[in-house]
Formats: structure tokens, C-alpha cells, sequence
């Protein structure tokens, strides 16, 4: 595969704008950066899949749902409730 | 105590509110729902500051009771899960006091490894493509398990802020106030913390770390 590095310095490399990444999902790049970053993704066989894979990690983070509460954990959970509900009713009697 | 730093954008509505409101009317639903909803952040959390897994469970139970004496003050002036973690992290940096231990932060390495790449900074070996695959539910699963262990092994701060973002939806305003950090610091250890699950994800298909 032939790979052409243009030669200007406004021209993005691979290894400046794998650092951009979060920014320019975070949509935080200034104008001129975000249109450098899109000019060397559309020219770029490997950048456009990298940014892709960042978007796959993003979503495959939000996939882990939270481990339910077992029955032991919950019945800790109510309880601390109850003993607290206990106590504040002696701080605060009525 | 200002909860939101000059710049961000006020926090919009507060996914908890209902819930919120049944707790301070003393719904024993509420708080159980809400204990079991925010376990695995509160624990993640604790665990940037103190040394194990007990004492972490230590710090969220101690972090609840702090909920439910406040409960009463919340101002909904941040969600609550700012909030409450807040509470969390006061709670974890006094247990870790008690404990004597600090906490080190290396957040130096680079992101990638520099010889990934060429003189020009050209990638030296095409990118295996896989994210198309983990599009697939089995694939995706697999990966998730793997991505949930890769998170337990970053370094606290990143590991935090990942959590808390892409594992929990929150946004960066709230968890710039959570943690009180800068969006940019928040970006940096956001950016660190996804790069390298990238690359373990990307060592999991055969490609190079």
C-alpha cells in the first residue's frame, strides 16, 4: 500500500490526531483543529477505523450495566436505613 | 460552595429527582433502589482513595448515612449523584487518611506507543479492523466483560472518571464537579483511560499493544 504523507504543516499525522480523538468527540476542537482532524481522517486508510474503535469502546463501556444487588447486600442496605430512621427518631423526638 | 466551574453549562435535570423526593418523604424503596443503583460507582470511587475492597465498602456505607442525614439540606444545586459523590470522596479521603496511605497517580505514559508509528508519525502497520465486530451481541458481550476488568486495572483517577462517564452516562459538567477538576484535566484522564482500553481490545482481536 502506498502512503502519501503530504508534506504541509497544517497536515495532521496519524500519531497527532489519535490524540485529538476524545476532544473532537467531546466536540471541544476549535473550528480550524476539527476541520484539520476530518481532512486527515478523510485521507487516512487507518484514522477513520481508529475513531470508529474509540466510538466500539465508548459503547461497549455503556453496555456494563451494574451488578445487581444480591439478597444479603440488599437486606445491609435496609438495615442501615432502619437504623438510621431508629436513631434520627432519638435525636429528634417528636 | 460553588458546584459548577466558570464555563460549564448548568446541569440539566437530574435523573434522579423522583427518587430523591421519595427517599426525603422516608420511601425505604427509594433508598434501596438508589443504594443499588449507584453500588458499583461508590465503590469504584472509594477505591481511588483507599486500599481495598472492605474499607471501600466501608466508605460507601459511611457515605450513606451522610446521604441520609443531608438528605434534608440538598439544594438540587448539582444532581444527586454529584452529590453523592462528593459525600463519597470526603468520606474515602478520610478513611484513607486513617489508613496512612497515599494514593500515587501516574498518569505520565504515553497513549500510544510511539513506535506504533513511523518517522513521518504514520501508523507502521495498518490498523486490524475490528470495531465493525463488536457490533455483533456475543462479540460485544465478551468484550464488554473484558472492558469492565481492563477499567479495574487503570490508575485511580482515569478510572474514576470512566466509570463515571461511559460506564454511568454522566456528563463532563458533572463530573468535572464531582471530582472538582478542570474539563481539560477531566478530558486528559478521560482521553488516557479509553486509549488504553482501546488497546486492550485491540490485543483481545490479535492486533498489537
Amino acid at each position: 500500500m502506498i502512503r502519501l504523507t503530504i508534506g504541509s504543516r497544517r497536515d495532521l499525522v496519524c500519531q497527532q490526531a489519535v490524540e485529538l480523538v476524545t476532544d473532537y468527540l467531546e466536540g471541544v476542537l476549535p473550528r480550524s483543529q476539527r476541520r484539520r482532524f476530518e481532512a486527515h481522517l478523510a485521507g487516512c486508510p487507518d484514522c477513520p477505523e481508529y475513531l470508529a474503535q474509540m466510538r466500539a469502546i465508548i459503547a461497549l463501556a455503556g453496555s456494563i450495566t451494574p451488578d445487581d444487588l444480591t439478597p444479603p447486600m440488599r437486606s445491609d442496605l435496609t438495615s442501615l436505613y432502619r437504623r438510621w430512621q431508629a436513631d434520627d427518631a432519638l435525636d429528634n423526638p417528636a | 460552595m460553588a458546584l459548577l466551574r466558570p464555563g460549564c453549562p448548568e446541569v440539566r435535570d437530574d435523573p434522579d429527582s423522583e427518587l430523591v423526593d421519595r427517599l426525603r418523604a422516608g420511601d425505604e424503596d427509594a433508598f434501596v433502589a438508589l443504594a443499588g443503583k449507584y453500588r458499583t460507582v461508590m465503590l469504584s470511587v472509594a477505591l481511588g482513595y483507599v486500599p481495598n475492597r472492605a474499607v471501600a465498602e466501608e466508605v460507601a456505607q459511611d457515605a450513606w448515612v451522610g446521604v441520609l442525614r443531608g438528605i434534608g439540606r440538598f439544594e438540587h444545586r448539582s444532581t444527586f449523584r454529584t452529590w453523592l459523590i462528593r459525600i463519597v470522596i470526603n468520606r474515602a479521603v478520610s478513611a484513607a487518611a486513617r489508613e496512612r496511605r497515599s494514593v500515587p497517580v501516574n498518569d505520565m505514559e504515553p497513549v500510544i506507543n510511539a513506535a506504533r508509528f513511523d518517522a513521518a508519525g504514520t501508523w507502521q502497520v495498518p490498523l486490524e479492523p475490528w470495531a465493525e465486530q463488536v457490533e455483533d451481541r456475543l462479540t460485544a458481550a465478551k468484550m464488554a466483560t473484558r472492558i469492565m476488568s481492563a477499567i479495574d486495572q487503570l490508575p485511580p483517577r482515569q478510572k474514576e472518571v470512566v466509570t463515571l462517564r461511559d460506564v454511568q452516562g454522566m456528563s463532563s459538567v458533572e463530573v468535572c464537579a464531582a471530582f472538582d477538576i478542570s474539563p481539560a484535566n477531566q478530558r486528559v484522564l478521560l482521553h488516557r483511560a479509553r486509549s488504553w482500553l482501546r488497546q486492550v481490545i485491540e490485543s483481545e482481536f490479535g492486533g498489537t499493544r
